[in-house]
């Protein structure tokens, strides 16, 4: 067979057959790997959740959405037997080495964290990228800390007056790994606040009617005595 | 050239990384460790065969004005489609090549195969072509990643025998250049 001239109506016809036939097979391996690929990211979040609150893995856990400092915070709130053992919030910080660092912490009802982990980072390897667990125990030290009982509410480095001890050689990945934490931990809290605030208002109330009755009780009480 | 030769040639000969010196951006990009390196060696191995196959059969049908843009596109759905079955299936190795992956799509030798060898040879050699010179890119990306994980991490395959960190800059970018440099003139020697 002799090779095609570059008519064209041959080219066009050459382009638009080799384009349709990809599409149609791209198509098919997507249709194919769509359910595996969703599987995977479930299953790694949840892998992540359940570092930052353990036990995460027995229990349902509620998504929440929120927009801080032009990014996105999630916030997992994890419930087991019906009780809230914690919440993992996902946060991010665009001062890392690299740029954006994604991090996720947990953080008990009282807002001290439980344990914190690195999802996605552009740190150098070896140095920046010692923030996350799988590489080095470096973000033990977070386990416990109450933002809310340090100077300024501030979570920084030991450089910046703060508790925290920078990677060595690494102290710009800690600041960033800080303020996410940081950022994280500010909403954590303001939806707590917003929340009791939302809660308060029946409560109140109900304290009040209860008043009263214990009153009348007590009124009718004294009156039949 | 019979088939044997067509296969070798890959490995020592003609080694892509090697000798001919392409595809260095993934070379030098991914190869912190050997798991890495043999990963996107395996990786391009399956779109160069794929796209020297399939090349191979359509080479008559295409005209000659707009053969590179449909070995691109030839190319740029095998990765796609290697993209995708790793993200779905091995999403451990996806994430540490990350964008390396839709950057096989400009490699260099996929391209060049395509248009020096699979253009101009039958299915079954431009297979064989396919199968060696991938073969032996992830054999360069594998003896470099692990060349760069021992000297860098003190470890192998991400098993660590010294328990310590290890020489810094080799899993740097600079390592790379460095480890690169000492193993092209070992196989200079080699092939004198």
């Amino acid at each position: 067979m002799a090779k095609k001239e570059s008519t064209f109506f041959n080219m066009t016809l050459t382009l638009f057959v080799i384009t349709a036939v990809a599409a149609v097979a791209l198509g098919y391996v997507y249709n194919i790997t769509k359910d595996p690929i969703q599987k995977a990211k479930d299953e790694k979040l949840k892998t992540a959740i359940n570092i930052v609150v353990p036990g995460a893995d027995k229990g349902t856990i509620e998504e929440s959405k929120l927009s801080v400092d032009g990014g996105e915070l999630v916030m997992y709130k994890v419930i087991v037997d019906g009780n809230c053992i914690g919440t993992a919030v996902k946060t991010f910080s665009n001062n890392g080495f690299g740029g954006l660092i994604t991090v996720m912490v947990g953080f008990d009802s009282e807002g001290k964290i439980i344990d914190s982990n690195v999802l996605e980072h552009k740190e150098t390897p070896g140095l920046g990228d010692k923030t996350s667990k799988s590489v080095a125990p470096w973000n033990e030290q977070f386990k416990g800390l109450d933002i809310s009982q340090m100077k300024d509410q501030m979570l920084k480095v030991t450089k910046d007056g703060g508790v925290v001890n920078a990677i060595t050689a690494a102290t710009i990945s800690s600041r960033a790994y800080c303020d996410a934490i940081q950022r994280g931990w500010k909403a954590y809290m303001d939806n707590i606040s917003k929340a009791v605030a939302e809660d308060k208002q029946p409560d109140t109330d109900e304290t009040v009617n209860e008043t009263e009755t214990d009153v009348e009780q007590i009124m009718e009480e004294t009156n039949n005595e | 050239m019979n088939n044997l030769k067509n296969f070798t040639k890959g490995f020592i000969k003609e080694n892509p990384v090697f000798i001919l010196l392409l595809g260095l951006c993934p070379t030098l990009g991914v190869t912190t460790s050997a798991i890495n390196g043999l990963g996107m060696g395996l990786a391009t191995t399956f779109v160069l065969v794929g796209s020297n196959v399939v090349v191979a059969l359509v080479k008559k049908l295409i005209p000659d004005k707009v053969r590179i843009p449909s070995f691109i596109v030839i190319i740029a759905s095998f990765v796609t489609i290697i993209d995708l079955v790793m993200a779905g299936y091995v999403p451990a190795l996806y994430e540490s090549l990350g964008l390396f992956i839709p950057l096989i799509v400009v490699n260099c030798i996929v391209l060049g195969r395509a248009e020096a060898f699979a253009s101009k040879n039958t299915v079954f050699s431009s297979l064989i072509d396919g199968l060696g010179m991938g073969l032996g890119f992830a054999f360069a990306l594998t003896l470099l990643g692990a060349v760069r994980e021992i000297l860098g991490s003190y470890s192998i395959f991400g098993y660590k025998f010294i328990n310590t960190d290890g020489i810094l800059v080799f899993v740097l970018a600079p390592g790379a250049f460095f480890g690169l440099a000492y193993l092209i003139a070992l196989m200079k020697k080699i092939n004198k």
